[in-house]
């Protein structure tokens, strides 16, 4: 069983009682201590402002041209925080709860108790920055529902939340870098951990420009690289997110805890053909007011403005009524796939379903006529008032919606599916978020930490500042306080050297490979693979088949790759092919521990797992645990269990009936 | 919404690294679908290339979402192509006819010289940003959230110049290569919050410095920035920043009186 080194005492206390006792660094010694960040996501950027803040000298890079385009900028919902500032019922026990039971009881309740525990602080701190959150006519901060949660506890900012969070994070970052305290090396990709005497102590890193491999030193390495929902080809991620640093660290020696558990999110536009590169998300945030529905009738091609209302089925209304279109995520996505796969899909590829905007126009048109003391308004002077209200709300993703189907979602409602978007699994780490490396730590998207087998909408962004801003300024101290006396190691060292070199023989191989395919369709195959086999419903002869094509696949990756160009230039097909030769090895992993956990639960659905109306049947006597995979070089994984222990929240079957 | 397909002619800069010399090279793509994005017909092409053993066209991109500002085509004689408000990566191709030719080049400026093809280093932004376009608040400094209440109407209006995304197209159309609607997108953003009045002056007069100092021309008020910005930031901002920077200047001045 694995140690996660979680504090004694009552579970509000533990946080406090860390803080109270962890050991400090003077800020003298702080100057002699050097961390290398990989990251400038929400992350990466809050994590190394804050260390630089308190005085270390911090490396930090990313493979953008510069770390304001993290992956997180795209976010666009919301980050939850427990202000209770609706009144609304709202405390840092409801949000721990909600994100404890969303998750199906499969998160360890200190960190998750801590993530709600700083959720104030963080608001407070973008707030300060000059993050411009909604605000109500009063001038005081807006909150919106989202899905899972019977409260109001999402700040936003329109829909471009994770931009501006991002921002400000990146400018914090920017101050550091000019004070000096921060070197930022952006289009670099870190591509291995330099491992010395079991302790993590630096990085190779390829400079994406020339081509180059260069060391750097770190008495501590903090890995915030994003998640690996591209090891599904389309996603909702970013081209650039991968899970090489990750995979990296995993083969460096860092477990990597439940791989499998993977979200699927129920709103994003429809693939429409061959040539899909990505796909893109439509805010959970429309759950609010849009409603989901499909026609009562199976292969109705009518458009949906046409169908009657008696002829339209609320699948989720009618299954859920107490959360209604605001299930969580992977529930709602579960019941669109059961639809879809009835032969009620909706679109030329009848993969789709509508979400529809016409009840909420009419709703608030009303509100607004009466505002304006219009008590008999017309159905157009209802619409007019109510398209604007919905114009303000959502108006950005409405015209992302546009520009990418070409309809207008005011007039017809809009045709969405489930996308791959966000991983809960991650490397392991424990409550310090220490991997099982002694000095690499692991923050935001890239652990497994708080989230459990599914991750609750706005709950991410707020992970990842939680993560950065207020526990490893604190946790890394612990570490680093008995590091005072270690001088920096000169790069020169053999750990360095064969680090380097393993990498630098690795790129050639890949170079010299000179066989028929692009990089882009090994990872369009192992994409299909993923989706049909490991994606939205898992079972056991399909998770072996895949394990078997994957094999497959990578063997014939390694003998028939083309890579153009050379090595010491910029080479953007150079760089991806090194991401999808890792997200290859990482698909393995994926389908190896969903098929070790036979047991449904959040994200994670076992087709042999589930009640008589078709939702997620848990196991707890046999699964209560983190399954945290070792890297056995060259003799597959071995499983090592973490143990879930409640002792607070009592775990039940969900329901959101 | 019909679609349909489309053979194209395209005319696209090549350059091997920032030290050669470009060139436009034609290429023909084929079968391109009219719901397929600009970028998308890009890896379209980019595959046949590595198929036929030639060199992809290296461009930058990453969300594909028009958030991250990463995409940066100078699509026809305009930053990020014809549609208004809208970055390369969301364009569709459907802007487009079967038998076009489109012109692709990268952003020109002295201070975003390219890395190759249609990549270019837009470094100087940061180094901007770098020179003051933050508040000055570490980490567990902050009062209540609430305690600091804004008025609605200019909590919206910074939020539209937070709205930047540093593509630097506004640099890329303008004929003096001036960075001034990106420079005055980030005054403004924190100028019109209570938190970022402190550094107002110092804010002003540094971000414009590093402005010159990076290379970037200065601002004849054509407008073709604003024309051009995907997020359609307005070039009132310009009118602010200035306004910001006299004071600021004027403030300087009796300061040292
Ligand atoms: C479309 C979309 C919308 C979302 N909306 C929301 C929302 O509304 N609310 C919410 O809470 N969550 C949302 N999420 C999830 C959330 O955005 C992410 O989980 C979160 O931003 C991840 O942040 P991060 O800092 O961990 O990583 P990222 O932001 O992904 O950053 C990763 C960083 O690591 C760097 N990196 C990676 N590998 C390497 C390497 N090998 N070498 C060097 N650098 C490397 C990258 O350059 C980047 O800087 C959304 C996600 C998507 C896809
Ligand atoms: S002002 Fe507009 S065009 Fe200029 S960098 Fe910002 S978003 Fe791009
Ligand atoms: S790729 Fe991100 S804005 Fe275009």
């Amino acid at each position: 069983m694995l140690n996660p080194k979680i504090p004694t005492g009552p579970l509000e206390k533990k946080w406090t009682n860390y803080k109270d006792h962890c050991k400090l660094v003077n800020p003298a010694n702080k100057r002699k201590l050097e961390i290398i960040v990989i990251g400038t996501g929400l992350a990466g950027a809050s994590a190394a402002a804050s260390l630089a803040e308190l005085g270390y000298k911090v490396k930090s890079f990313c493979f953008q041209d510069s770390p304001r385009r993290a992956h997180s900028i795209a976010a666009q919902g919301g980050i939850n925080a427990a202000k209770n500032y609706q009144n609304d019922g709202d405390s840092v026990y409801r949000l721990f709860y909600d994100t404890i039971k969303g998750g199906d009881y499969r998160s360890r309740e200190s960190n998750t108790y801590r993530l709600a525990e700083v959720s104030a602080n963080i608001i407070d701190q973008c707030v300060a920055q000059g993050v411009p959150f909604a605000r109500e006519y009063g001038g005081l901060l807006s909150n919106r529902s989202f899905g899972g949660v019977q409260v109001q506890r999402t700040f936003y900012a329109a829909g471009q939340t994770g931009q501006q969070l991002l921002i400000g994070a990146y400018q914090a970052l920017e101050r550091q870098i000019a004070l000096g305290a921060v070197e930022m090396y952006s289009r670099h990709e870190m591509l291995d951990i330099v491992v010395i005497d079991g302790k993590a102590r630096g990085v190779i890193v390829r400079n994406l420009i020339t081509g180059e491999l260069e060391r750097y030193f770190g008495h501590a390495v903090v890995l915030c690289s994003g998640g690996y929902g591209n090891v599904f080809y389309l996603s909702t991620n970013a081209m650039g997110s991968n899970v090489t640093a990750a995979w990296k660290a995993h083969k460096r020696g860092a477990y990597f805890g439940n791989p499998c558990y993977t979200q699927i999110h129920p709103t994003c536009i429809p693939v429409t053909g061959d040539h899909q590169s990505k796909l893109t998300l439509m805010s959970e945030s429309l759950r609010n007011d849009g409603r989901i529905w499909v026609p009562k009738k199976q292969g109705d091609n009518r458009k949906g403005n046409e169908i009657p209302e008696e002829e339209r089925d609320y699948y989720l209304e009618r299954r859920y009524p107490a959360f209604g279109n605001l299930v969580p995520r992977d529930v709602a996505s579960r019941a669109a796939k059961e639809r879809c796969d009835a032969g009620y899909g909706v679109g030329t590829s009848k993969q789709a379903v509508f979400l529809d905007f016409s009840d909420a126009i009419k709703r608030y048109g009303r509100i607004e006529c009466g505002k304006l003391g219009n008590h008999h308004p017309d159905a157009e002077e209802i619409r007019h008032h109510g398209m604007e209200v919905v114009k303000e709300k959502y108006g950005n993703l409405f015209d992302m919606y546009e520009k990418i189907t070409g309809e207008n979602p005011y007039e017809v409602p809009m045709r969405i599916y489930p996308a791959v978007h966000y991983t809960m699994g991650g490397l392991w780490v424990d409550y310090e978020l220490m991997t099982t490396v002694p000095g690499l730590y692991a923050l935001g998207e890239c652990n497994f930490s708080d989230h459990g087998a599914n991750r609750l909408g706005a709950s991410a962004l707020m992970q990842g500042l939680a993560d950065g801003y207020f526990v490893i300024p604190y946790t890394i101290g612990n570490y680093l306080a008995d590091e005072i006396r270690t001088p920096a190691t000169p790069t020169t060292h053999p750990a360095f050297e064969e680090a380097e070199k393993a990498v630098a023989e690795r790129i050639n191989i890949l170079m010299n490979i000179k066989g028929a395919h692009t990089t882009e369709s090994f990872h369009k195959r192992l994409g299909k693979i993923m989706w049909d086999k490991c994606g939205m419903a898992r079972n056991s002869a399909g998770l072996k088949e895949a394990i078997s094509e994957i094999k497959n696949l990578k063997e014939e990756f390694w003998k028939n790759l083309r890579i153009p160009g050379e090595i010491k230039e910029m080479n953007p097909e150079l760089d991806k092919a090194q991401r999808v030769a890792d997200f290859i090895e990482l698909a393995e992993l994926v389908c190896m521990d969903a098929l070790a956990r036979e047991e449904s639960c959040g994200g994670h659905f076992r087709e042999e797992y589930q009640t008589a109306d078709g939702e997620a049947l848990r196991n707890d006597d046999r699964f209560m645990f983190v399954s945290a995979w070792e890297f056995k070089n060259g003799n597959g994984w071995e499983m090592h269990k973490e143990e879930l222990k409640y002792e607070e929240v009592k775990p039940t079957q969900r329901s959101y009936k | 919404m019909e679609h349909y397909t489309m053979n194209l002619t395209l005319k696209v800069w090549r350059q091997k690294n920032s030290a050669s010399n470009g060139r436009f090279e034609t290429l023909e793509v084929k079968n391109i679908s009219s719901e397929m994005s600009f970028l998308e017909m890009f890896d379209v092409l980019n595959e046949r290339l590595v198929n036929e053993g030639k060199d992809p066209v290296a461009f930058d991109h990453d969300c594909r979402e028009g958030i991250c500002g990463m995409c940066s085509m100078y699509i026809n004689g305009r930053p990020h192509g014809p549609w208004h408000g809208t970055t390369t990566c969301q364009l569709h191709m459907r802007a487009f006819k079967d038998g076009d030719t489109i012109v692709v080049e990268p952003w020109r400026a002295n201070a975003f010289p390219v890395i190759k093809d249609l990549m270019v280093d837009r470094t100087a932004f940061d180094r901007i940003i770098q020179a003051g376009g933050y508040i000055s608040v570490n980490t567990g400094n902050a009062v209540d959230g609430n305690a600091i209440p804004i008025e609605r109407y200019k909590a919206e209006k910074s939020f539209a110049a937070a709205a930047c995304i540093g593509c630097g197209a506004c640099v890329a159309a303008c004929k003096n290569s001036s960075a001034m609607l990106f420079t005055a997108a980030k005054v403004s953003h924190l100028a019109l919050l209570p938190q970022g009045d402190p550094e107002r002056k110092t804010r002003a007069l540094n971000m414009i410095a590093q402005m010159d100092k990076e290379g970037f021309g200065s601002c004849t008020n054509t407008g073709a920035c604003e024309a051009v910005c995907p997020k359609e930031i307005s070039i009132d901002y310009i009118a602010r920043l200035n306004s910001e920077y006299v004071s600021a200047a004027f403030l300087q001045d009796e300061e040292k009186e």
